[in-house]
């Protein structure tokens, strides 16, 4: 895999994974797409900017660790191991079918880099914070990120979470919130209002950043400003558009876990060139 | 340890909570790599003997089970070995769905410990007795599942948790255990021990129901019946093979434990009894209700968990076994 800090470069790498999303989805016949295509660029900074790993050593005891705690978004981190070269890319269009390393949720029984294996909203910033304290035992500079949805921190396990992450101090993980606003039953205002969610983060102890989660030079500021920040854990609160990138699926709480037609996939390709 | 004929004396011990606490604090002396997490009770479940040794290997998670199981995942994909350890109602039922997703489902090595198990912790009351812990750590797979009758075993299954590479569930009471081992007996996981040989009936025991079984198999040899008592302190994997000989040497089988009938240890012999060679059981156990407040020698006696109580099993057995 080749990492760049170059913000166009790596617009063109999230480019080629919108893509491969919207195509493995459509291939499955179901799954997740709003919320894949909302965290393309955030994803593809971490995993081409500013990620520690080695798709070559996934197992080296230093690395960076990323968990997709909001795993139904699995078909994004899917795209983002296999154009690593963790996963083989050829597979992708086998996601949900039997036999598949791609499975629904991500499944480390399945594909050993995973992290954590996710898929029941509310548990991985737990996990990830276990992982943060373990690496600052053992004296290693790993860090951890740990990307929630906007309904999962509806999850009171979160909120636990958050206190236990101030209390000790972990200032060597993210959490970042995928904010776009869509859960599964319709708008997040109109399920379980989370707003003021900065504020929220704030006042559990948390350094809290607020950008614009498509703004691929605005996360590298945000993952920067988190390394610097010494002594409490960083949350990041990223405005994004679920469904980014395809015209009739941006904000479109139909498609948080709809998979497009074969058509709606070819006009989805049309646009996303 | 070479099963007796002879009257057993029990003398009282340590509580298994408090042998589980001195246990861990020896490992942690012997192994950087252990850590502990708590959720406020560590004087009760007597982690506060490790966090006074070991600070900063000791994470205090507040009154949040959930979190703090999987926080326990995390340190142990960190390479860590965590003892997670409650009261056993609050872990396992507050953090069952984090035990099965962040633990039994990826495999992670960690070591939960349920402290006050049963209705023996007495007068604080059903909301923190736990009488189905086993039934459902059972239902993880994955999960190795112990349950140490007194201070000698649980000493050395702490050990052998710490080894095991995997997902255990350890249970713990809050009374003073009789002792029953000899400070030198070997336990394996998996491997049932055979207190006391028998002809007549097995009395299959887990937890403080061994000490009763014996007290049981004591009376009975009195009445000239030959019990055999077998102390199941591994509940999965089962020693089906101890099982199935006791099914067929004994044909009569009671199982005594101190938890729901349902779900428990009995049903789970059953369930090999049935498979290898079916014969006549009794089981002697909580049926199908929550208890109250009472010392918990009152409790044990109102709720049919004493030797009064395993003998009258014993008597139905062998009547039914004709």
């Amino acid at each position: 895999m080749t990492s760049t800090h170059n913000a166009a470069g790596l617009a063109a790498i999230s480019m080629r994974i919108r893509r491969e999303i919207v195509e493995m989805i459509g291939e499955a016949k179901s799954g997740h797409p709003g919320g894949s295509l909302s965290a393309v660029e955030i994803l593809t900074t971490l995993f081409f900017d500013v990620m520690r790993h080695d798709p070559n050593n996934p197992a080296w005891p230093e690395r960076d660790r990323f968990i997709l705690s909001k795993g139904h978004a699995a078909p994004v981190l899917y795209c983002m191991l296999a154009q690593c070269g963790y996963t083989p890319k050829d597979q992708l269009n086998t996601l949900r079918k039997l036999g598949s390393i791609y499975q629904g949720h991500p499944d480390r029984r399945f594909i050993p880099a995973l992290e954590a294996s996710t898929g029941s909203l509310g548990v991985g910033l737990s996990v990830g914070l276990g992982m943060a304290l373990a690496a600052r035992l053992n004296g290693s500079p790993a860090r951890v990120y740990v990307m929630l949805g906007d309904g999962e921190i509806q999850e009171g396990q979160v909120w636990e979470a958050a206190m236990f992450g101030a209390y000790h101090k972990a200032d060597n993980i993210v959490a970042i919130v995928d904010y776009n606003k869509i859960q599964l039953d319709g708008f997040v205002k109109d399920i379980m209002e989370v707003h003021p969610l900065a504020d929220k983060w704030r006042a559990f102890g948390w350094h809290t950043l607020e950008i614009d989660g498509h703004d691929i030079p605005a996360v590298q500021r945000a993952l920067a400003d988190a390394a610097a920040a010494k002594g409490r854990p960083t949350a990041i609160v990223a405005h994004t558009i679920k469904g980014k990138g395809v015209s009739f699926m941006e904000n479109n709480p139909k498609f948080h876990g709809t998979a497009p037609s074969p058509a709606e996939v070819q006009a989805a390709l049309q646009e996303l060139q | 340890m070479t099963p007796s004929k002879t009257r057993f004396e029990l003398k009282s011990g340590l509580a298994t909570r408090e042998a589980f606490g001195r246990t861990l604090t020896a490992l942690g002396r012997e192994n950087q790599d252990v850590v502990v997490c708590d959720a406020d009770l560590s004087k009760s479940t007597f982690t506060s003997l490790f966090a006074k040794e070991f600070p900063e290997r000791f994470f205090s998670c507040g009154i949040a089970e959930a979190n703090m199981i999987s926080i326990g995942a995390g340190l142990a994909a960190g390479g860590k070995i965590p003892f997670v350890s409650s009261f056993s109602c609050f872990a396992v039922n507050k953090g069952f769905e984090q035990l099965r997703v962040t633990v039994a489902y990826p495999g992670v090595n960690l070591k939960l410990v349920g402290t006050h198990s049963g209705i023996s912790i007495g007068e604080d009351g059903p909301s923190q007795m736990s009488i189905e812990d086993l039934g459902l750590m059972c239902s993880l797979p994955g999960f190795v599942v112990l349950s140490p009758a007194d201070e000698v075993s649980m000493a050395a299954l702490v050990r052998a948790a710490a080894a095991h590479v995997g997902p255990v569930f350890i249970r713990a009471g809050r009374m003073k255990a009789p002792v029953i081992y000899p400070r030198d007996q070997v336990f394996t996981v998996g491997h049932a021990v055979e207190l006391i040989e028998g002809t007549d009936v097995t009395i299959i025991a887990t937890g403080l129901l061994v000490a009763e079984a014996i007290r049981a198999a004591d009376a009975l040899e009195a009445e000239g019946v030959s019990a055999r008592v077998v102390d199941i302190h591994t509940i999965k994997p089962l020693d089906r093979e101890a099982i199935a000989r006791a099914a067929q040497e004994t044909a009569a089988i009671v199982v005594a434990e101190e938890h729901l009938i349902d779900g428990g240890l009995g049903v789970r012999v059953a369930q090999v009894v049935a498979e290898t060679c079916p014969c006549v059981m009794e089981f002697v156990g909580i049926r199908n209700t929550y208890a109250e407040s009472a010392s918990p020698e009152q409790l044990l006696d109102k709720y049919g968990l004493v030797s009064r109580d395993v003998i009258a099993a014993v008597r139905r057995a062998l009547a039914r076994k004709g």
